[in-house]
């Protein structure tokens, strides 16, 4: 069985469903990432993986356990499931390090010095050891990201969830974000990225995923996608997007 | 007309004093925690728990202090609940700053940036712990400039105890002034003890608050 498996997922609010039954699966070890329209949806996918959002309908497993189960332990299967999200979301009153320790004694219940130890470890991984006691107000919004990166990744997570993570940054920022991911997919990290990054796309994905409207319009490998879409809706987007974004990363 | 002051008078307001100190910590404190408890109600409760705090923080904001002050402490013994000047007084006033304290921590509460609460969540802590751990650090350090103004507020508000015969600052300095009908000055020197405190209480806190200060956060935005 695949690590991930979505499987029809539903949701709406209100009057508007945003998410038409969803389904697609990620293996160990595998990148995929989403791309679409704005209010496609793609946000709350990432957000019903984790539960962050409850979905209506459909069921996720991860790692053969049913994530949409009543009787999982939800907090267990999020300690799990790394989330990095646009705006960072750093604890402001935390010194990097701090953020990165605080899952590892909350949740992991480590004791101070073992997740004193990981989190710098973390911080080096990301390039930033020596910003392990500025506060994420005084780094810059690159940095911001990276630690958050370090503090998915401290968790030791099966998976992450990347929503948008360079589209808060500013132009020159983005690269030393990528960088981070690329190494991660590389070293056989698990990953579902929502990203305008075609570059990214293009050369770290085992899979694009095309959303729009709360469906799949298509899936597949990234030269099958970019050269010879089944669909022309995707042909139209891609091409509208690497106009926008170029192909940086 | 001359001004006269007395050294004797000194000792007894200095007893009024300390009932003053005591019954300002006591209610501000009391305050403080039901406060915390209503906001967290007020914000992540719903139904009849929502309701209630809600009901509760519109009632004490809504009325005079001193009824409320009349209603619990004369107004209870009418029901043969007797309470002493002193344990009316300060549930009058805690229950009365709790209702205001409630709504500076809900506030701060809500200034806190909304995606950290999903982040913290994300990491697999509870609601408890992510209450605990990210929002109230933050909601605190927030709180503290107008905590301190509610905690110099209620220091002199206290003062309307002695209506129910309690000798704190005000009290001991009445008694004094009508015996000597040196109002004036008796009250003057009142006066004076009440700015000091709050002159103290306010360096206090400022240092409190520069101690802890983050970058980020509050102030020093
Ligand atoms: N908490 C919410 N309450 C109500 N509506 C919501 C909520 N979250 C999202 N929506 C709506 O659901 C739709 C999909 O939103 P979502 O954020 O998932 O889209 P997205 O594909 O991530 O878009 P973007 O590229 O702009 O981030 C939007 O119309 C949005 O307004
Ligand atoms: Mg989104």
């Amino acid at each position: 069985m695949a690590l991930l498996v979505v499987e029809d997922l539903h949701k709406r609010y209100g009057k508007e469903e945003v998410l038409k039954g969803v389904s697609f699966t990620l293996e160990r070890g595998e990148t995929k990432v989403i791309i679409g329209p704005s209010g496609t949806g793609k946000s709350t996918l990432l957000r019903c993986i984790n539960r962050l959002t409850e979905p209506d309908r459909g069921r996720i497993w991860l790692n053969g356990e049913e994530v949409t189960s009543r009787r999982t332990n939800i907090y267990r299967i999020r300690a799990q499931i790394g989330f990095v999200f646009q705006d960072f979301n750093l604890f402001t009153h935390l010194t990097a390090l701090d953020n990165v320790r605080l899952g590892l004694i909350r949740v992991k219940r480590m004791d101070k010095r073992a997740a004193t130890e990981r989190a710098k470890r973390e911080l080096e991984r990301v390039g930033l050891a020596d910003k392990a006691n500025a506060y994420p107000a005084q780094l810059s919004g690159g940095q911001q990201q990276r630690v958050s990166i370090a503090r998915a990744l401290a968790m030791d997570p099966k998976l992450i969830l990347f929503d948008e993570p360079t589209s808060a940054l500013d132009p020159e920022l983005i690269g030393e974000v990528l960088q981070v991911m690329i190494e991660l997919a590389e070293g056989g990290m698990t990953m579902l990225v929502v990203t305008h990054e075609m570059g990214f796309a293009r050369s770290v994905a085992d899979e694009i995923i095309f959303m729009e409207k709360g469906v799949i319009v298509e899936q597949g490998p990234p030269e099958v996608l970019f050269t010879n879409p089944r669909v022309p809706r995707t042909a139209e987007f891609l091409r509208k997007i690497t106009e926008f974004y170029g192909e940086s990363g | 007309m001359e001004l006269i002051f007395k050294w004797e008078w000194l000792p007894e307001l200095g007893r009024g004093l300390v009932l003053t100190v005591e019954l300002t910590a006591a209610c501000i404190s009391m305050g403080a925690v039901l406060g915390l408890f209503l906001a967290i109600a007020r914000l992540y409760a719903r139904g009849p728990i929502y309701w209630l705090a809600s009901a509760y923080v519109q009632f004490f904001r809504g009325t005079p202090l001193l009824v409320q002050l009349f209603m619990i402490h004369f107004g209870l013994a009418g029901w043969g609940i007797r309470l002493s000047p002193l344990f009316s007084g300060i549930i009058a006033m805690g229950l009365n700053t709790a209702a205001y304290q409630a709504e500076y921590f809900r506030g701060a509460i809500q200034a806190v940036k909304r995606g950290q609460t999903l982040a913290a969540l994300s990491l697999g802590m509870t609601r408890w712990q992510t209450i605990r751990h990210v929002i109230l650090p933050q909601a605190l350090r927030l709180v503290l400039p107008s905590w301190s103004n509610e905690l110099v507020y209620m220091l002199k508000y206290t003062s309307i105890v002695y209506l129910i015969g309690l000798p704190d600052l005000m009290g001991m300095g009445r008694t004094i002034a009508s015996d000597n009908f040196r109002f004036f000055e008796v009250y003057a020197v009142v006066a004076l003890i009440y700015l000091a405190l709050v002159l103290i209480i306010t360096f206090a806190l400022r240092s409190v608050e520069a101690r802890i200060r983050v970058p980020g956060l509050g102030t020093a935005r």
